[in-house]
């Protein structure tokens, strides 16, 4: 089985959002950078099927040589070989069709990507490799498991799970639970030593047109100051829900 | 040229999303000087769109689609944008649709923005304002392909009267194949689901353990909530990972967020942020959340919430 885990660079959690250049671009001044969250549940369970199954697994991220420390950290966590497409992301279209190109020469049987990007949000990047390659997609997946030819997927939807069955090619959009926290791997010294030998191939991009053209950011109007209501009032709280927020 | 929306429907009703899409249609559509058509699949009884702006609506029975599929329904979706000649699709931003719209930008070979919280600035060129950053901030946007997809927020843009005249006209698909088959659903139909809910109860570590959840259950179960909880609650596995909200778990965009022994960490409030009115009821009056919040109560959660309990069964017996 060959699979491939889409990586995105995405700014750690924490991080103030800022913007320069007129609000046009994001500002990474001070940012801590790291794997996407959803990528690293789906990285982790890839590694999964490398141990049990023999599987291989390579990584890629679009990205300039900035997303390198990035892939070179899923190289310390286990993969085998990782691509950067030398191009800055500019939409989630463009994006899916530079990483269709790679899906495509690499032959991959399943291409485990997140159901979303912390930074972007579009959601949209998997469902359109899928697309473009004519693969199966499963989104929401929180639950991947793979019988010879035949694969398993716990999916999320409102209110519940669904299994379903399905076959490669197969792109996943993966969350937390396709693996817990808990299983998720902090690269050790001996996998950081070796993910500096392993292979870490540029690509050139491919002529793409984007679908989308970002302008210009905006920050959220400063908030209100909160108003209190003492724990011997509540009646005071149901009333400015009722009353003010109009709410209940 | 109409404006093509997709009008999701479960066992035969409009989700309330669909009502909120068709609305934001009608905005798109006047602002363009066109009409609105609804693609509405197995859902029989479309005149409650006319009350939206919808003036005709494309009906799709087939047993075939009784279930979702992402692939089916981007494909009937596609026809039906073809169909119409239609330049803008509208979808809404529900697990269904989110897993759906992906396919049919590329079918359609339209950009496509998601999470749109406005009608659009501009229709030339095409300017949408959506959130980014789990909601730290706005992404001016603007798609300049031919036919464009919009993704609308939950609980943004609003659900707006515009009683019209809707015609109904029935559309026979080809439905391709399906690619994934469901197996089995295990979904609780008694409960509010977070993406649903109007109000949302969300608990965190504060509560201290697990069988402290009943005050939660309860105060959701008054105000016909949804229940949620902050991610080292799920990840101890005292709550299902379903109910995890914040930047990694569930977005929530609910007109009221109460949160109740959660510190109000910024991975949690970017997830939550969205919702209209937020309330905190915390002991530490440090806890960043009170910065976030509405209305907030320095209280012990043990002792609040079943005051509020029963302050809120006497105001609904009022009612
Ligand atoms: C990569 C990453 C992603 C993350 N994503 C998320 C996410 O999506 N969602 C999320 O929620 N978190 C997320 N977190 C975790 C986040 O940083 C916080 O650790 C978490 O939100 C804290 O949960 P909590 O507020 O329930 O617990 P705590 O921070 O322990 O807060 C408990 C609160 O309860 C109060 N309290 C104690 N006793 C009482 C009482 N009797 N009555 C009332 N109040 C009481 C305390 O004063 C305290 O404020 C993420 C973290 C990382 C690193
Ligand atoms: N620049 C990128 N390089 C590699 N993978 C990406 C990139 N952008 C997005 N992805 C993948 O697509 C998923 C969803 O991203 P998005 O559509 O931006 O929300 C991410 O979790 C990644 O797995």
């Amino acid at each position: 089985m060959k699979i491939l885990v889409c990586i995105s660079h995405v700014p750690d959690t924490t991080s103030k959002i800022n913007f320069t250049e007129g609000d046009s671009k994001f500002d990474t001044n001070g940012v801590q950078f790291v794997i996407n969250p959803n990528d690293e549940f789906g990285l982790t369970r890839a590694m999964w099927f490398k141990e049990k199954q023999g599987a291989s697994v390579d990584v890629v991220s679009v990205g300039g040589a900035e997303t390198e420390p990035t892939l070179r950290k899923a190289l310390a966590i286990g993969a085998d070989a990782a691509i950067r497409v030398n191009t800055i992301p500019t939409d989630g279209f463009s994006t899916a069709k530079q990483l269709a190109k790679v899906v495509e020469n690499g032959s991959y049987d399943l291409v485990i990507a997140g159901r979303e990007s912390i930074d972007y949000n579009g959601g949209m990047v998997p469902g359109m490799v899928a697309a473009l390659t004519k693969a199966n997609f499963v989104n929401n997946c929180i639950g991947l498991d793979v019988e010879g030819t035949n694969v398993t997927v716990s999916r999320e939807i409102d209110g519940g799970k669904e299994i379903v069955s399905t076959s490669f090619p197969l792109i996943i959009g993966g969350q937390k639970g396709i693996v817990e926290e808990s299983d998720l791997r902090i690269p050790n010294m001996r996998g950081i030593m070796m993910a500096r030998k392993k292979p870490l191939t540029i690509v050139d991009p491919i002529d793409t047109s984007a679908g989308t053209v970002s302008i210009k950011f905006e920050k959220p109007e400063a908030k209100g100051a909160v108003t209190l209501v003492s724990p011997d009032n509540i009646d005071e709280l149901v009333s400015l829900l009722h009353n003010e927020a109009k709410v209940i | 040229m109409s404006v093509l929306v997709y009008t999701e429907s479960e066992q035969g009703k409009f989700k309330k999303v669909a009502l909120e899409v068709a609305s934001y249609a009608k905005a798109v559509a006047t602002q363009l000087g066109t009409t609105v058509t609804a693609i509405v699949i197995n859902a029989k009884d479309s005149s409650e769109l006319g009350n939206y702006g919808v003036d005709k609506v494309l009906q799709v029975s087939n047993p075939l689609l009784e279930n979702f599929n992402a692939n089916a329904y981007a494909s009937v979706i596609k026809q039906a944008a073809e169909k119409e000649n239609a330049k803008v699709v509208i979808v809404s931003s529900s697990i269904n649709s989110k897993y759906l719209a992906p396919l049919l930008a590329v079918g359609l070979n339209a950009g496509y923005t998601s999470n749109v919280v406005e009608a659009p600035t501009s229709t030339s060129p095409f300017t949408v304002k959506r959130t980014a950053f789990s909601s730290k901030a706005f992404e001016v946007s603007q798609l300049n392909t031919e036919i464009k997809l919009i993704g609308v927020s939950k609980n943004s843009f609003g659900v707006f009267e515009n009683s019209v005249d809707v015609s109904d006209e029935d559309f026979l698909p080809s439905v391709p194949d399906f690619g994934v088959t469901v197996k089995s659903v295990d979904k609780a139909t008694d409960k509010v689901t977070i993406a649903d809910a109007e109000i949302v109860v969300s608990g965190g570590r504060g509560l201290k353990s697990p069988e402290n959840w009943g005050i939660i259950e309860e105060l959701a179960e008054v105000l016909g909530a949804a229940t949620a909880c902050s991610k080292p609650v799920s990840d101890l596995g005292w709550r299902p990972h379903s109910e995890h909200v914040g930047q990694t778990g569930k977005p929530v965009a609910s007109n009221l967020y109460i949160a109740i022994g959660i510190s109000g960490a910024i991975q949690h409030l970017a997830g939550i942020n969205a919702s209209k009115v937020k309330v905190v009821i915390n002991t530490d009056p440090e806890a960043p959340f009170f910065k976030a919040a509405d209305y907030g109560v320095v209280g012990d959660a043990f002792e609040v919430v079943p005051k509020f309990i029963e302050k809120l069964k006497a105001f609904k017996a009022q009612q």
